[in-house]
């Protein structure tokens, strides 16, 4: 019961903030959005605590009926346990803090803020649906709502033609990866009859065989399904190829960039690979393209992430790259791990976009790190958050980052197939750069010389405690959350905690084998973090001069790099274009030459023959006797010759 | 039997009919008879709708087949007589008639100036026309209100229509007209071998499958251009951009559902096996139609013709759901009509909205509306949510069902029938962007007043229909599960029980001679 208050109360703040709004005014709208996000958190921590040490019974709450056709039924239904609880109480508990955050942030708008704060909550409550939905119809309402609701958000600023731009990719780019999502649930359904989790779980092990034609060859369903709904995956957690939206989505405020494109909805595809893993357990290649896709966009991301200028979008690109940790943690059937890492990533990272945000309020909306340095003095309490959410991203113990990170890396080591290798290597790349790109922006940020110009200097100020109180909380969290989570979430005793929720395989050991890997391995990820940060010092403090000095040296690269590998110009040259062009050639030459041309030629033909015809009767006597005249010549000559 | 005690179906489709005897009978100067059509119109239509809601109420969804069952005998030297009845793939399509003509009367309030009689004369007799198209049970019958639906339209877009008003009417009639001959060759071939146009017998009429083949054709040429199919759905965009907005909204909402209905009610349980046989052919054009006319709405810059091409491209999901001959298939076909006969409709009177204060629909020149009209861009983009297939709008259920059904016949029928969804996303989210988003930049913008009582009104109904077939769609699938079942029942002996029947009679014919 509490746990369904904890899902539906954010949609009442929502609607009261969104429909009276303008009738009860922005405080008003805001005390209730938060209030009821306060509820809520408190149900969903309820729940969670009930379930994980009370000995609270797993089961589902129905609520109403939804959808029927044939044999085909979906009811409006949660799903409480262990999986869905850990998501309920995370995402309250941070949209909450950045429901709180807001308040500040927006402060300084001219217009009516209650619109924002309505569509935080309702996003909050498609987040709450997708992840304790109980069938896959219902993950995909909530997985279009907070896509949505990102689109809304993105475009909040809606005089911007750059914020209506990125918000019209992030949504399109999404309902790319979310048509294959529906054709998968599709066949989810073909294959088991059914879109509810339990029944498909259970009947997993009767379909293990089956196949399922396509270009001509037999697959096995299993693994069709799996690769269909982690191609959904791939947009909303904004994989490689799907992941263009993701950096222009900063074109919405900050604490949108928090909670949305960090620490909730682009996880969702992390948390649907562990939602459908008693399936993915059974398939095996999309377990090895989840592994080499995830791996990929954590080092391409990074690699990106370390020439960026804007504040947000260096978070950005390293929000991406995470979330390719978290799919190579899926893609070694370690989804504990990639849970835990999905849950410490959303105290750091939330911690990194807020902190990055109150920069931002403090240099009145500049955002890039060009424009700013020397800042630590004039705002030191952002500054030691920025500290500790980089220390938790960079993975440096005794932070969050630490456990979670280097699990993920244990486990892709301890699997020792060549793609978990791949999934190593690139890991460890990929933390080297993290760690660098995390210090290059907190050098050029808070230290050096200050090159902002002097007007936005004298405003600098450190934010008002409605911002620091929940930076400090995520601070908290993310110190701590990494040792006080570990033995639960992947601790020798995980069955107890998470009872059925993750589909673990008979033959699945990979958390044990995780601490049974060489120590050199384990180390890798700590000493190359550091080396990164040593790095990041000599170039951005020690020798300023070598940065520009690289770039020049490197510029092919450097510009590679900088224009983010050229995919936005590449699908822009072969998709955007071309499309537009194409629906102009079929609406100007399909439709209004071709398909139309026909018939108004026809009407032509009809009125021109018909002018013609007109013409024949001239009224003179003497043109009609002579044609009847070659008419009767006609006729004789006809049947003379045919007699 | 008749749940009602009396003839409710009829008194439905003729009500309307009444109510334009008493505009036509109003003396007085043109504004007293102006005011007078208006009210009588809307008092008319909003009755004849509270009958339908009677019709709603005592509707038995658990009944497959027809009921409300009206018979008068009219020919019977022919076989032919009035007939009137419902089953559960019919009744929606009356409740939708019924609730979109009092919402297109309430548009027209302010807009049309001249002949306001005329015009409310022929909304009412366009009403009777709808109707009785879904609650005819004779062929004959059928087809005259199906016909006769084409005269009051012509005259609504040929006479309160835009500067292109003749052109598009003629096309319309032409087009529709065309098709409709091969439908009358068609009927008089069945009529001519079953010796009855009684649809209740015809439904259980084992036509021979060479002359299946044929009827199919001549169906196929009436009810693809109604419906409208690729590549002959051109007259649509012409016909929407030049009619009133109440005229579009009747278009989109009732009309194009009648070609779809044919499909549904004639096609596939008359003609099991050349739907069988042609249904590939469908796919073929739909898919086509969902591609071609996504993009070309993509192109558009007039925001009725990109409304009336993304209405093909819907309209083609039904087409591929009806023929998937699966329960899921045709239940999301017939969402997907009564969806988007709310959504299309919504959208055109969106565009009436702001046709009505700046009389263009050029979307260049718009933008940065939500400044001076937030209550109308919150209206317009839940409709394009809707268009888009939002969970949790009405647009949703239908489309993903049609991809449910459609994955059961081919895969890539499912995935490219379903890149509506990534289209219809774009060409939505771009048309919206520019009308809506961005700033308010022109002068002649800035005075624009928000959503009237009235039109708060007209709308208030369509929003919340929308949700509530987003969110409880099973109270209105509740209505045609059963008869989706049976039909799908129907059609699956009909090809097996076929095949035996052929197969049992060979041997006869062999020993005959």
């Amino acid at each position: 019961m509490i746990y369904a208050v904890a899902v539906l109360v954010p949609l009442f703040g929502s609607a009261v903030a969104g429909l009276l709004g303008r009738a009860i005014g922005d405080r008003a709208a805001q005390a209730v959005t938060i209030l009821c996000m306060i509820v809520a958190t408190i149900c969903g921590e309820t729940a969670f605590i009930q379930l994980v040490w009370g000995g609270a019974p797993t089961g589902t709450v129905r609520l109403a009926e939804w959808v029927s056709a044939g044999s085909f039924h979906v009811d409006w239904a949660l799903r409480y346990d262990t999986l869905s609880a850990v998501m309920v109480a995370m995402v309250t508990f941070v949209a909450t803090l950045i429901h709180i955050y807001s308040i500040g942030y927006m402060g300084h708008e001219h217009k009516p803020v209650a619109r924002f704060f309505s569509y935080l909550s309702l996003f909050s409550f498609a987040m709450l649906m997708l992840v304790t939905a109980n069938n896959l119809l219902q993950l995909f309402f909530g997985w279009e709502g907070v896509g949505l609701m990102s689109y809304l958000l993105i475009g909040y600023w809606y005089e911007r033609p750059s914020a209506c731009a990125a918000a019209i990719k992030a949504f399109v780019v999404n309902r790319i990866g979310d048509l294959f999502f529906a054709v998968g649930i599709a066949m989810v359904f073909f294959l088991f009859g059914s879109v509810s989790f339990s029944t498909i779980f259970a009947a997993v092990p009767q379909h293990l065989n089956d196949t399922y034609a396509l270009f001509g060859t037999n697959y096995r369903a299993l693994e069709v399904i799996c690769i269909l709904l982690f191609i959904g995956a791939m947009g909303k957690s904004a994989q490689i190829g799907l992941h263009v939206w993701l950096p222009d989505a900063m074109e919405g405020p900050t604490p949108v960039s928090a909670l949305i494109h960090a620490a909730t909805m682009v996880t969702a595809g992390v948390f649907l690979m562990a939602r459908i893993s008693p399936i993915l357990e059974h398939a095996p290649v999309a377990l090895g393209v989840i592994t080499v896709i995830g791996a990929s966009t954590a080092l391409f991301a990074a690699t990106i992430g370390c020439v960026q200028n804007d504040i947000k979008r260096v978070i950005a690109y390293s929000t991406c790259s995470q979330l390719g940790y978290m799919f190579i943690a899926a893609g070694v059937g370690a989804y504990q791990v990639s849970i835990f890492h999905l849950v410490t990533h959303a105290f750091f990272k939330a911690l990194l976009f807020l902190s990055a945000g109150s920069v931002i309020h403090a240099m009145s909306d500049e955002q890039d790190m060009r424009r700013m340095g020397g800042l630590w003095k004039k705002i030191p309490l952002t500054y030691t958050m920025m500290w500790a959410g980089s220390l938790a991203l960079a993975g440096i113990f005794p932070f969050a980052g630490y456990y979670s990170k280097d699990a993920i890396l244990e486990a892709a080591f301890a699997d020792g197939s060549p793609v978990a290798i791949y999934g190593f290597v690139c890991g460890v790349l990929a933390a080297f750069l993290t760690a660098f790109y995390s210090w290059r922006l907190l050098l050029m940020t808070f230290h050096g010389r200050s090159r902002a110009d002097h007007h936005v200097l004298e405003h600098v100020h450190e934010s008002p405690l409605v911002m620091t109180g929940p930076l400090i909380v995520l601070a908290v969290g993310a110190l701590i959350a990494g040792f006080s989570l570990r033995g639960l979430f992947i601790g020798a005793d995980w069955h107890a905690f998470w009872r059925n929720s993750v589909g673990v395989a008979p033959g699945n050991h990979i958390l044990a084998r995780m601490e049974e890997i060489p120590a050199w391995a384990a180390l890798a990820p700590s000493v190359l973090a550091l080396l990164g940060i040593a790095l990041a010092y000599i170039m951005y403090v020690a020798v300023p001069t070598l940065p520009a000095g690289i770039a020049a040296r490197f510029a092919p690269i450097y510009r590679f790099l900088l224009n983010k590998w050229y995919f936005d110009e590449l699908y822009d040259a072969v998709l955007v274009r071309p499309f537009f062009a194409l629906a102009r050639l079929l609406w100007q030459v399909g439709d209004v030459t071709i398909i139309d041309g026909v018939p108004n030629s026809i009407a032509h033909i009809a009125e021109d023959s018909a002018e013609q015809a007109v013409k024949l009767q001239t009224g003179s006597i003497a043109v009609y006797a002579f044609s009847m005249l070659i008419g009767v010549v006609l006729l004789i000559t006809i049947f003379l010759i045919f007699r | 039997m008749n749940q009602a005690g009396f003839p409710l179906l009829s008194l439905i489709t003729w009500l309307p009919l009444l109510g334009g005897a008493v505009i036509l009978s109003v003396r007085g100067d043109e504004a007293t008879v102006a005011t007078n059509a208006r009210w009588t119109a809307l008092w008319t239509s909003l009755i004849v709708f509270a009958l339908s809601l009677l019709l709603w109420g005592e509707f038995d969804s658990s009944e497959a087949g027809f009921q409300f069952v009206e018979h008068l005998t009219w020919l019977p030297q022919f076989g032919v007589s009035y007939r009137m009845g419902v089953d559960g793939i019919s009744v929606l399509f009356v409740l939708l008639s019924t609730a979109l003509t009092p919402i297109c009367v309430l548009a027209s309030w302010e807009s049309i100036k001249k002949n306001v009689r005329e015009y409310m004369l022929a909304f009412l007799i366009l009403e009777t026309m709808m109707v009785g198209t879904f609650c005819a049970l004779d062929f004959v019958v059928f087809y005259m209100f199906f016909e006769g639906v084409l005269i009051p339209m012509y005259l609504i877009i040929g006479i309160w229509g835009g500067p292109r008003r003749v052109y598009s009417a003629l096309k319309f009639f032409l087009y529709t007209l065309a098709g409709s001959v091969l439908m009358l060759l068609a009927l008089l071939a069945i009529w001519y071998f079953a010796g009855t146009t009684d649809i209740t017998v015809l439904l259980h009429t084992q036509f021979p499958t060479n002359m299946q083949y044929w009827l199919f054709l001549a169906f196929l040429a009436s009810f693809s251009v109604k419906v409208p199919m690729w590549p002959v759905h051109t007259w649509l965009p012409d016909a929407h951009v030049e009619a009133p907005t109440a005229g579009s909204v009747i278009l989109a909402g009732v009309l194009l559902k009648m070609g779809a209905y044919g499909f549904l009610r004639f096609s596939v349980p008359m003609l099991p096996q050349a739907s069988t046989y042609f249904a590939p052919l469908i796919f073929a054009l739909s898919v086509i139609a969902v591609i071609y006319t996504s993009l070309v709405a993509l192109a558009q810059t007039d925001m009725k013709k990109l409304i009336a091409y993304s209405s093909v491209a819907h309209m083609a999901i039904v087409t591929i759901g009806i023929f998937t001959f699966n329960a899921q298939g045709i239940d999301g076909a017939l969402f997907q009509m009564l969806s988007h006969g709310i959504v299309a409709s919504a959208l055109f009177l969106c565009v009436g909205v702001i046709y009505d204060r700046m009389h263009t629909r050029e979307i260049a020149r718009y933008g940065g509306l939500v400044e001076r009209m937030p209550a109308y861009a919150a209206t317009f983009m839940l409709f394009t949510l809707a268009s888009m297939g939002l969970p949790g709008t009405s647009g949703f259920i239908g489309e993903v069902l049609v991809i449910f059904g459609s994955l059961k016949i081919n895969f890539w029928l499912s995935l490219l029938g379903g890149s509506g969804m990534i289209l219809g996303c774009a060409y939505m989210l771009y048309l919206y962007r520019r009308v809506i988003f961005g700033r308010l930049t022109r002068a002649d913008l800035q005075a624009i007043l928000d959503l009237s009582p009235r039109e708060v009104a007209v709308f208030a109904p369509l929003v919340l229909l929308t949700l509530w077939m987003g969110v409880y769609p099973a109270s209105f699938t509740h209505f045609f599960e059963t008869s989706v079942n049976a039909m799908v029942s129907q059609h699956q002996a009909a090809l097996t029980g076929g095949a035996t029947r052929l197969a049992a009679r060979l041997p006869d014919q062999k020993v005959l001679p």
